[in-house]
């Protein structure tokens, strides 16, 4: 026999030799058996965590009431009908103690004050991770069994709008990414179904490109497809990473399938003489074109609004005899622009033509060299255009828009990760997954047609969030739940005005009834609020009411008739039902009342902060200037407005004073003096810039 | 008995792996300079929301004994748990500087980071940063605070944002003014908010939120103010006994 197993079978024969001992061996093994779960329970890490909190309030001089508040062992938050039970609180026991605010050790952090309760909501809702879980691994990271750790804090907006619909105030980073996948076209090829049915829009405009050979050349075209970029830094437009080989058949496909413009192309006259340049860059800047579009500055910084295209290079893009088109009236080249029809004359269109043609850039086009096209090349063009959805963003002559051309996005914020393809080297999570998709599309392989966008780090994290909140959650939640944005507004104004409106592209700069942009103010209540010359002046010779804006409406060479069109329009149809116009007169206001009103106005309210009504003493310089606000604004307009000034026009930040009845009709008395001196409209004195 | 080897042998050489893969990281190009001193060049104390990369880059400058800047001297970043840095060491470049796009933490509140430099004799230098995370509620205080107050208490100015401060006869504060607004209690700062200047005998220059701001929003508008101040804000209230 070997001695080991002579050893073995020793200690066999000491255990199990006679019955009794065995017996006992046996029971002991049982025991420590049934020892097992107890200790297992009592080592757990709850347990532990648990003990840490009962040392760390004990020095504490609330130390009893933190106490009771502690229930021991697992707790749980039960909400059935939104699918959560959540034990995390099991270990952050103190979530709820207001004065735990100094503490700044996990798991025994107060929790941030936000609007919702736990109770109300547990914790996964908004922080993902397993909520039944009790060990700190599998309640916070993706296990085998788990596939969704907890949301970095860098995302968690994106949970708030799995009910919430409307942008909120708090939550920047979410709108920014709503809006950028409404923007950048990103929904032009990908589906996104919100959970209350309807179908996410996108809000940019891309060009038609029927008619692009009028506009521009096909070496244009070749080095736009190439870099976007290279033309103009803000493009919207991604780069798709063509060969010189591609983009030489795409250009030539483009220009082939172009049709000519439908309208006045006439050439423009080679013997007109050269208008002065300083006249066009003035007449540039006193039509507010910046306000919309930009242009990079001699440092490299853009300068300018983000509405219409950037025109750093515009010069070497476009066709002259396009541009003065565009310039008498863009209407004819794409009917639904936003810009403005400014009925320039023959002598400002030429004036504006050349100072943007003179807005060139030699490298651009310096080194592109396109022999004719020949047919296979277009037929090649053709089918790169089909093969990588260009009709999905631009209206292309003779093809289709593709129908769900990229993957849909609806459900994109619980893909769940066994379904990804990830890197080598990158994290396995959802969101690392899908910020890395939209930072570098191509480096998941470079057969994929999704493009390059050049979008900021804090730009790629609003994308991410605003993917994220499109869960599988915020489809099952209770409908009570959800806050839904409210429907978009498709107000369109009627009869000749309507059409004036439509022309002037009104609606790009202001909200009427829920339709339009946010740059001017809104003017669903116009006809209320202004007195009639006032507005018909205004709109013949547009002025500063607001000296701290560098953006002003701009002037639209407007005739009588279309001046006395827009101003019956407006007086008749945007009348607030809460305010009589006629109630109260417009001028024969007591003296006495006048001077109490001018006292209030510099004392009691000291408006004087924000508003300027005497040029030579006031300075404010955040409201619009008041100096002839009794011209200007109709006396029940002002007593409402001082009355409740987010009742007429919600979120603008004059504060409420709470006025009593007797000073807001001095303060109107008062400002329906201040009548200006002259013809009404005349142009403010412009305050000197302050060092 | 083997097998029990096997096992061994295997779980060691995988914890030396895990070390090995530890130390290999600390790397990079070689230092061609040393300084004396690292200054900072921009990017302290900005506010971010909670986990988010900070607006703008914080960028660090070394110097030697003279206060010339020193291009190629190692800089390297380090902060609490959850502060990350891109990138978080390298050389400073030709005109002394250092650049790193800084994420901050995923919990409200200040974060020390800092940057440190090696002198020739091998010896630390740090230069100690701040930054601060707003949570949900401050963040919507900052949110607020950019809409209706910074006009005024802001004094700086842009051409696309002028600042009312100036035209102001009596100055307002910044809020990040703490030696002056940490004296406030919060129910001083809810009072003059709600009700403007004169609620604490200060000038009515300052208009009245009370109607217009949500009692939730004057809180969140306190705790932004709260956390910018500096010097940081004391909640001064019970103070416990320490044992």
């Amino acid at each position: 026999m070997e001695p080991s197993q002579n050893k073995s079978s020793s200690l066999w024969q000491t255990l199990f030799g006679h019955p009794i001992r065995a017996f006992g061996v046996v029971s002991l093994l049982f025991l420590i058996s049934l020892a097992i779960a107890p200790a297992k329970n009592h080592f757990s890490e709850w347990r532990h965590y648990q003990k840490q909190y009962l040392v760390l309030i004990r020095g504490r001089g609330d130390a009893i009431t933190l106490q009771r508040h502690l229930q021991p062992g697992i707790q749980q938050i039960w909400l059935p009908e939104l699918g959560v039970v959540d034990r995390c609180t099991s270990c952050h026991v103190g979530l709820k103690e207001a004065s735990l605010a100094d503490v700044t050790t996990q798991p025994f952090r107060r929790h941030p004050v936000i609007p919702h309760t736990i109770d109300q909501f547990g914790c996964v809702m908004c922080h993902r991770g397993q909520g039944a879980a009790t060990t700190v691994e599998e309640a916070h990271s993706s296990t085998l069994a788990w596939e969704e750790p907890l949301l970095p804090a860098r995302y968690v907006e994106s949970s708030c709008g799995q009910c919430h619909r409307v942008p909120l105030t708090g939550t920047p980073q979410l709108n920014l990414g709503r809006q950028l996948l409404a923007r950048n076209g990103c929904v032009h090829c990908h589906t996104v179904k919100l959970p209350d049915g309807t179908t996410m829009k996108a809000t940019d405009d891309p060009p038609s490109l029927v008619h692009i050979a009028d506009k521009t050349t096909r070496e244009w075209i070749y080095a736009w497809l190439k870099d976007p970029a290279a033309y103009a830094v803000s493009a919207t437009m991604p780069n798709f990473k063509l060969s010189d080989d591609d983009a030489r058949d795409i250009s030539a496909f483009l220009i082939a399938n172009s049709t000519p413009l439908p309208g006045d192309t006439a050439p423009v006259a080679a013997t007109q003489k050269a208008p002065d340049p300083t006249a066009g860059a003035s007449l540039y800047g006193e039509s507010f074109c910046a306000s919309c579009h930009a242009v990079q500055n001699a440092a490299g910084n853009l300068v300018g609004g983000d509405v219409g295209p950037e025109l750093t290079r515009v010069g070497s893009k476009v066709k002259p005899e396009w541009l003065q088109v565009w310039l008498r009236n863009e209407r004819i080249y794409d009917p639904p622009t936003e810009m403005p029809h400014y009925r320039f004359n023959e002598q400002q269109v030429a004036l504006l033509r050349t100072f943007l043609l003179n807005k060139t850039d030699s490298d651009l086009l310096a080194n592109v060299r396109l022999d004719a096209a020949t047919p296979e090349q277009i037929a090649h063009g053709k089918t790169l255009v089909t093969e990588y959805g260009c009709a999905s963003c631009h209206e292309v002559g003779g093809i289709k828009k593709p129908e769900n051309f990229a993957p849909e996005l609806t459900r994109i914020g619980s893909k769940p990760v066994a379904q990804l393809i990830f890197l080598p080297g990158m994290q396995h999570t959802l969101p690392d997954y899908i910020a890395a998709k939209i930072r570098n599309p191509r480096s998941f392989g470079s057969a994929l047609k999704m493009p390059q966008y050049t979008f900021a780090p804090s730009q790629v994290d609003a994308l991410t969030t605003a993917l994220l909140s499109l869960t599988e959650r915020a489809r099952t939640l209770p409908a009570a739940l959800a806050v839904p944005a409210p429907s978009a507004s498709t107000y369109q104004p009627a009869g000749r005005a309507g059409q004036l409106m439509a022309d002037l592209g009104c609606f790009s700069c202001h909200a009427i009834n829920g339709r339009g942009g946010d740059m001017a103010p809104d003017l669903t209540w116009e006809g209320s609020s202004v007195q009639r010359p006032w507005l018909a002046e205004f709109l013949k010779n547009p002025n500063t009411l607001r000296p701290a804006l560098i953006r002003r409406m701009p002037r639209f060479n407007l005739s009588d008739g279309e001046i006395n069109e827009l101003t019956n329009y407006i007086m008749t149809v945007y009348q607030s039902p809460a305010i009589d116009r006629d109630s109260m007169p417009l001028s024969g206001y007591p003296a006495a009342q006048v001077e109490q009103g001018r006292q209030l106005f510099y004392s009691k309210y000291a408006c004087q902060s924000c508003h300027i009504v005497d040029t030579k003493t006031d300075k404010g310089y955040i409201g619009p200037t008041l100096t002839q606000v009794g011209s200007r604004l109709t006396p029940a307009w002002i007593y409402s407005w001082l009355k409740n000034p987010q009742a007429l026009r919600p979120g603008t930040i004059e504060p409420n004073r709470n006025m009593s009845d007797e000073d807001a009709r001095a303060l109107t008395a008062y400002l329906a003096t201040l009548k200006s001196s002259g013809k009404p409209g005349t142009k403010v004195a412009r305050l000197e810039a302050r060092p | 008995m083997t097998r029990l080897i096997t096992i061994s042998v295997i779980a060691f050489s995988i914890a030396l792996t895990g070390c090995a893969r530890k130390t290999a990281s600390a790397g990079g190009p070689k230092p061609t300079a040393w300084g004396a001193a690292i200054v900072e060049s921009s990017g302290g104390k900005q506010a971010g929301a909670v986990g988010s990369l900070l607006e703008q880059p914080v960028v660090v400058q070394v110097n030697d004994e003279q206060g010339t800047a020193i291009p190629g001297a190692p800089v390297e970043f380090s902060g609490p748990s959850g502060v990350s840095f891109d990138p978080p060491s390298g050389l400073t470049d030709s005109s002394g500087q250092f650049t790193t796009n800084v994420m901050l933490g995923g919990m409200a509140g200040r974060y020390q980071i800092t940057a440190t430099t090696l002198t020739k004799a091998q010896k630390r230098v740090d230069l100690k940063l701040e930054e601060i995370a707003l949570g949900y509620q401050e963040q919507l205080g900052f949110q607020l605070n950019d809409k209706y107050c910074a006009r005024c208490h802001n004094p700086e100015s842009s051409p696309e944002r002028v600042s009312n401060y100036d035209n102001l006869e009596v100055k307002p504060h910044a809020f990040t003014e703490g030696d002056t607004l940490n004296k406030m209690s919060d129910a001083d700062l809810t009072a003059i908010i709600s009700h403007g200047g004169p609620a604490l005998s200060k000038s009515p220059w300052m208009p009245p939120y009370g109607y217009t701001l949500s009692k939730s929003d004057i809180q969140a508008l306190i705790a932004y103010i709260r956390m910018v101040s500096d010097p940081p804000y004391q909640a001064s209230g019970t103070v416990y006994a320490q044992k």
